[in-house]
């Protein structure tokens, strides 16, 4: 058997997703062996960086339980500071996860094969750090527990009419979910890595890890269907998740924040984040294991199409705000819409403005959503710009509310600034730690989207090609024969 | 290679691609086999209905679990808020279902998750430490690049020799009796 060349197919015109000629077996190859190798150098630079920010952060947070939460810049009117926009900022990240994983599934958007496993990792490790702010910032956290519905001697319950106790459901569940869909995509090649283990240890870990899976068509039937049902209700999470987070600020009445158009701005603005974060991810992980033939050119356009529409929905979102804060009527609301833009945080919305208005508009051009330098930057700027949308919201809403005497403007102390650095540590070194010991892309996923993987490529076995909606089959077989 | 005093679990052999193995599980079933297996590094479009099994109860089975954490968290935030500690706050009512959506929905959404995963590992009879396929040295291949097809000992048609040459005559390569 040949293999295909990297031709398009005329068929669907879509150019092949995986390059390079490859074989089920060098995918396992290159995937696996990225885990096997001897620890490179690099790595433990990497991980020396990100574990000194992820210490700092625990020696932070041991401060702030000691001393309390008047550590940080939180002063009344604003009692929502930093650790609040870091919460909204990381949980957003991590939907693009989520969409990439359940929502291009479902749609059957066989490019995700490639990024999907990373993106999920992201996801997890994103959502950990969200679920860390609002943890700590409750001020007393050794009663954070009263959140659950525990019975308790006191006899007291949560309110459930409070959004802030949605808050707690809404991203415990998707953290838990996240997880679970992210393992069970993984067990496979937790067998492969099982069954490909040289040393004693590894036999063991993976042997345990991957649950006794022996790759048996009664096994994938299961399987698939778990996959598929995981899929599904991971889907409406994307939007359900930010939403949530939405209402805590839609529901109140502070001028800024009690807007409907609240959840679906958020939803946009989570997306829009996670795929510019995906991206960044991608570029350098690509870069450093030379995954060229898995994350193409093309992947990346997908991804910087995605970015284009969620940040057109986005920069809309803006405008309607703005219009409708005028058009209410309501002074409150026009105030704070005009002191946004032209108040004491003026800054902040015009870095917002600037990165996640302008910015993306490059991407209009296909020669920059094939470049990955532009890529990159752009990735970048509009992940600052994701963050300021949030900072923006939150204190430049809570500073200037409804009476001048108790204004304030915000300063950020040294532990908001660490901890928002720790923060990222905690998150790449998670990172790190998945490149290292898990397999970062889905190797039985990327071998399913090869064109060998469809049983109609091979002729000689006798059977026709009976099916006609498979027309892509019927071409490459051609191929496959000459 | 063969030992007899060790306890045979069954006959494996291998294929060479998915096109081979939908068409040898056909024939396996046709001659009447029924507990055997179809291995390969990924699922293969066609082999449930090659193998003719019916399909997966799981989804079934998850929307019961579904609809009964949703039964019960929509009743944990009545008695919770409006019997066991009733509590007038912002002169919301003390019944307001509307504010149960959110928590209901995570929740649901919460159990069906945690369900399809246990579940689908029961249905798998899985974790397992052990299994006896895992007596064959090529078997490690069915999670990288190998298509096996391995009928067990319990088979009503399994006869060690006869099934070692049933395989053979439709295709199967390094043939192995699962021993241990």
């Amino acid at each position: 058997m040949s293999s295909p060349k990297e031709k398009t197919s005329t068929i669907l015109d879509e150019p092949l997703l995986i390059t390079g000629g490859q074989t089920f077996h060098s995918v396992t190859d290159k995937i696996s062996s990225i885990t096997e190798r001897k620890t490179p150098p690099a790595w433990f630079i990497a991980i020396g960086i990100s574990g000194s920010a992820v210490l700092m952060l625990f020696g932070m947070i041991g401060y702030l339980f000691w001393e309390g939460i008047g550590i940080w810049g939180n002063q009344v009117p604003v009692g929502w500071g930093w650790p609040i926009v870091n919460f909204v900022f990381w949980v957003g990240i991590g939907h693009a996860g989520t969409l990439i994983s359940a929502i291009l599934f479902l749609l059957r958007q066989r490019w995700r094969t490639s990024i999907n496993r990373f993106a999920e990792a992201m996801t997890i490790f994103a959502v950990m750090c969200a679920l860390l702010f609002p943890s700590i910032h409750v001020g007393r956290v050794w009663v954070m527990y009263w959140v659950a519905p525990l019975p308790n001697q006191m006899s007291l319950w949560p309110n459930f009419r409070s959004p802030l106790i949605w808050d707690f459901f809404a991203v415990g569940t998707y953290f838990a979910v996240s997880l679970l869909f992210w393992y069970t995509g993984m067990i496979p090649d937790l067998a492969t890595f099982r069954d490909r283990a040289k040393t004693k240890i590894r036999k063991i870990v993976f042997g345990i890890l991957s649950f006794g899976w022996h790759g048996g068509n009664r096994q994938w039937k299961h399987y698939e269907m778990a996959y598929l049902i995981l899929a599904g209700i991971a889907t409406p999470l994307v939007l359900s998740v930010h939403s949530i987070v939405a209402t805590d600020f839609a529901t109140s009445q502070l001028p800024g924040w009690h807007t409907t158009i609240f959840p679906p701005y958020f939803v946009a603005g989570a997306i829009f984040s996670g795929f510019a974060m995906v991206l960044t991810l991608a570029i350098i992980a690509r870069k450093i294991f030379s995954l060229e033939h898995y994350l193409t050119i093309y992947h990346f356009e997908k991804m910087n199409k995605i970015i284009l529409l969620t940040g057109m929905i986005v920069a809309y979102a803006y405008a309607t705000e703005f219009f409708m804060s005028w058009y209410s009527g309501n002074m409150y609301e026009w105030f704070t819409f005009k002191n946004r833009a032209f108040g004491p945080y003026a800054w902040g919305y015009w870095i917002m403005i600037f990165c996640n208005v302008v910015v993306p508009q490059i991407l209009w051009f296909k020669k920059f959503r094939r470049s990955i330098p532009v890529m990159f930057v752009a990735a970048i700027l509009i992940n600052v710009g994701m963050w300021f949308e949030r900072f923006v919201i939150i204190i430049s809403s809570l500073a200037n509310d409804f009476l001048p005497a108790n204004w304030l403007y915000f300063s950020p102390t040294i532990f908001d600034i660490g901890m928002l650095i720790g923060s990222f540590g905690l998150f790449f070194t998670m990172f790190l730690l998945f490149l290292r010991f898990l397999p970062m892309i889905a190797m039985s996923e990327v071998k399913n989207v090869l064109p060998e993987a469809d049983p109609h490529f091979y002729s000689s076995n006798g059977r026709t090609n009976g099916n006609k909606s498979i027309s892509l089959s019927g071409e490459i077989t051609g191929e496959a024969d000459s | 290679m063969s030992d007899d005093s060790k306890k045979i679990h069954g006959v494996i052999a291998e294929f060479a691609n998915p096109g081979a193995l939908l068409g040898a599980a056909e024939k396996v079933r046709e001659a009447g086999y029924s507990k055997y297996d179809c291995h390969s590094p990924f699922p293969i479009h066609g082999m449930d209905a090659a193998m003719k099994l019916p399909r997966s109860p799981l989804a079934l089975i998850i929307a019961l679990v579904a609809f009964a954490a949703l039964g019960a968290i929509l009743f944990l935030q009545y008695w919770t808020n409006a019997v066991d500690y009733p509590f007038v706050i912002s002169g919301k009512p003390l019944v307001s279902y509307q504010a149960y959506a959110p928590v209901g929905f995570a929740f649901t959404v919460l159990a069906a998750g945690i369900g399809t995963f246990v579940i689908m590992l029961i249905l798998n009879g899985l974790p397992r430490l052990h299994n006896p396929l895992f007596f064959s040295e090529g078997i490690s291949k069915a999670t990288d690049d190998g298509f096996f097809i391995s009928i067990e000992h319990k088979d009503g048609k399994f006869d060690k020799n006869k099934t070692r040459n049933f395989l053979e005559s439709i295709g199967g390569n390094n043939i192995e009796l699962l021993q241990g």
